[in-house]
């Protein structure tokens, strides 16, 4: 049992610095609930030197710069929302990682959807057509062939 | 039909391909964003002189009036020093005042830097923290705009600006917004 708690302690100490993201001590905020709300935004801002990191995560000098910057806008009162406006300002929808809902990305959301509805509609099409072509009707049996068949039934019955 | 829709994922991937093809051979580096202050008024900032250089300092009222160059540098930065002759030659030319913006650099480092490169910039802001450049929303040196009387941002260059773009893009421009 203290050898299970032990690796799980020393597990929890292992992740701890990936938990930690690039925020320096220097950085962090001395309210902790601002300082969550920071790292909340941080996460969701795209470093624009590494582009596929968050600002939380890089060690960029811009994104220490953009730490900063959204730690003071907080500190002076903006909301969550103020904040990100203050950088979507400068740099653009770019910098959001989860992209907003708006005409210019309707393609970007409601695309995935689209191609599925339409591979859904061909699938359904190509299904059904297949089990029509499967129950062919077959031509009803002329007056000889059904004589020959009773013939044959008569004549085996087992 | 049949056979057309026998064909319909050879269609697909030639789109595909196409598109891939264009992207990758038409030079432009997947890091450059556009910027999103085209058209904007030029961001509210005042920035202090260099002080060894003897120019003035710079701020959103300078821009007002004439078109502007405004050029972000920095002595630490590479492609900076491939495009610094460009710059000293237009400001020998004097088609449009070149202003510049020192960022992220000990003023006394870009002061050596102009001195030994020449300086083409009739003003130049000191920005140390790179809170300037963030209203400019430059992602990296070197980044240039072309700001119009009106002092609106008319067009940003990422990264150095070669004999060619200044040829075919920035001089075309600024003859244009001087009209």
């Amino acid at each position: 049992m203290t050898a299970l708690l032990r690796s799980l302690a020393l597990a929890l100490a292992l992740l701890l610095p990936l938990a930690a993201g690039a925020v320096e001590p220097g950085e962090k905020l001395a309210d902790p609930a601002l300082e969550a709300r920071a790292r909340g935004i941080s996460q969701h801002l795209r470093c624009l030197v590494c582009q596929n990191q968050s600002i939380d995560d890089s060690n960029a000098g811009l994104a220490k710069d953009l730490r900063v910057l959204v730690r003071e806008r907080l500190t002076a009162g903006d909301t969550d929302e103020q904040v990100m406006d203050f950088v979507v300002q400068r740099y653009g929808s770019f910098v959001l990682l989860k992209p907003p809902f708006k005409p210019e990305t309707y393609a970007l959301w409601l695309g995935p959807a689209a191609i599925l509805l339409v591979a859904g509609f061909g699938v359904a099409v190509f299904l059904r057509r297949r089990r029509t072509e499967a129950v062919v009707e077959s031509a009803p049996l002329t007056e000889a062939e059904k004589r020959r068949l009773a013939a044959l039934t008569d004549g085996s019955t087992p | 039909m049949r056979r057309l829709i026998a064909l319909l994922p050879l269609a697909v991937f030639a789109v595909v391909a196409g598109y891939f093809l264009v992207n990758l051979t038409s030079g432009r580096d997947p890091r450059e964003l556009p910027s999103a202050l085209i058209d904007q008024p030029a961001p509210q900032f005042a920035l202090p002189p260099l002080e060894a250089v003897g120019k003035p300092g710079l701020g959103t009222a300078d821009l007002k009036g004439q078109v502007h160059l405004v050029n972000f540098f920095a002595s630490w930065c590479v492609p900076c020093r491939a495009e610094h002759p460009v710059l000293v030659r237009l400001a020998e030319q004097g088609t449009v005042p070149v202003v510049g913006i020192a960022y992220k650099d000990k003023p006394e480092a870009s002061a050596a830097w102009l001195g030994q490169l020449g300086n083409p910039y009739g003003r130049i802001g000191v920005d140390l923290n790179g809170r300037a450049a963030i209203d400019w929303g430059v992602t990296g040196v070197p980044e240039t705009f072309i700001v119009d009387r009106e002092g609106r941002i008319r067009y940003r260059h990422w990264g150095p600006i070669d004999p060619v773009a200044m040829e075919q893009k920035i001089l075309p421009l600024v003859k244009e917004l001087q009209r």
